[in-house]
């Protein structure tokens, strides 16, 4: 994909979904310096095709893939999927009534 | 004595049975399972760091437990990019644990504890049967937009892994799908030998997201990038999206599904067998 393809682009993606994850002290998680030593390791090559280099590069974008996937899944699943069952207060709060009640407590409780 | 139990209470809640309760509190014996009668675990912890334990294993610390898998096992990976992986999940949840969304962490559960037992031979069989009904080999006859979108996007693909492992594979429009000849099979067997086995699980998770070994191995071998995986993966989904419109609770829920697990998959496989080691070279001027 021609799209994201510089390890520039990559990198910044992933520091982004770092911040986003874990708020403004994302830089002291692991990862974060993890993924900035590797970057820095990888960055100067000797050879013009360097397969370690490519390696890493598809490595770091399935990395940011894979966080950016995790996190729009999840804020899918919440905008969608979370809600569940209404309580039975809900269910009858829908048409305008309310629940029964009774004082003495129903006769099969306790 | 009593005021460790009483803080664990609190902080535990509801429905945990806490086996052994060690009065230093450094490791407990089955503290938390990943099954209990609750829906949802709250966040017991606030820090997660890593560690390395004995014969250079990685292992999670959540506060000053250590993480243990749903078997009981000690969590303990081979490399430290992968325990970051996972320290970088468990540190990602906020309020409650949501387990759905941890894919290293179930991807290295499966490799520890084994549930069914598997070994290497039956899990690469399990993975070749996926050859057969490839998504790729399989085609269509008709609508006739789908038959050159899926000339156009899976030929290459094809043609790429025919070429990298010099078998031979055919698309087929049959129901009964392509006649895989033995030779290719067995090309394919011995190459899936040569990973350990925990790539071998993050392999097969893989192939079974994506439905297809072609594209699997595509893309553990770096040809394609995930991105592209799911596409062609999801091509008749995606024509026809763009024939009928996109839903975004369904077919957006499940590409990032999708892609997120097949993501978790290939840099699972990817970690789990590579080792890197640094040589520095000498500037001679």
């Amino acid at each position: 994909m021609a799209t994201m393809s510089s390890p520039l682009r990559v990198c910044r993606g992933i520091l982004k979904e770092l911040r986003v994850m874990q708020g403004p002290s994302y830089k002291e998680s692991l990862a974060y310096s993890y993924v900035m030593d590797q970057f820095r390791k990888n960055k100067v090559t000797g050879e013009r095709y360097c397969r370690a280099q490519q390696e890493a590069h598809h490595d770091s974008h399935t990395y940011l893939c894979l966080l950016e996937s995790t996190r729009n899944h999840l804020y899918l699943h919440n905008l969608y999927h979370s809600k569940g069952e209404r309580s039975q207060e809900e269910a009858a709060g829908l048409v305008g009534l309310r629940l029964p009640t009774q004082p003495g407590g129903k006769g099969w409780e306790k | 004595m009593f005021r460790n139990l009483v803080r664990l209470h609190s902080q535990f809640g509801n429905a945990l049975s806490i086996s052994k309760v060690c009065p230093r509190g450094q490791h407990f014996g089955s503290a938390f399972k990943y099954s209990t009668a609750t829906a949802e675990r709250k966040k017991f912890y606030q820090d997660v760091s890593i560690s390395q334990g004995e014969g250079g294993v990685y292992e999670i610390n959540l506060d000053r437990r250590k993480l243990k898998t749903p078997g009981g096992k000690l969590f303990a990976v081979p490399n430290e990019a992968l325990a970051i992986a996972v320290a970088t999940e468990w540190d990602a949840q906020r309020d409650t644990l949501k387990f759905y969304t941890m894919h290293m962490t179930t991807l290295c559960n499966t490799a520890l504890d084994n549930p069914t037992d598997r070994d290497k031979d039956q899990m690469i069989s399990a993975a070749l049967k996926y050859l057969e009904t490839d998504t790729v080999c399989y085609r269509v006859d008709e609508p006739y937009g789908l038959v050159e979108l899926q000339k156009n996007e899976w030929d290459p693909a094809l043609h790429w892994i025919e070429n990298r492992y010099n078998v031979t594979i055919g698309a087929s429009s049959s129901i009964l799908g392509p006649e895989i000849p033995e030779a290719t099979k067995e090309t394919f067997r011995q190459h899936l030998n040569s990973y350990n086995f925990w790539s071998l699980t993050g392999l097969e998770f893989v192939i079974t997201q994506l439905k297809s070994v072609v594209l699997a191995m595509a893309m553990i071998d770096r040809h394609l990038n995930v991105e592209q995986a799911v596409l062609l993966s999801r091509l008749e989904e995606e024509y026809q999206i763009r024939q009928w419109g996109n839903v975004e609770w369904a077919h957006d829920y499940d590409m990032y599904e999708l892609r997120a697990r097949t993501a978790a998959g290939t840099l699972f496989v990817h970690l789990s067998s590579e080792s890197s080691t640094v040589k520095r070279k000498l500037m001679q001027d």
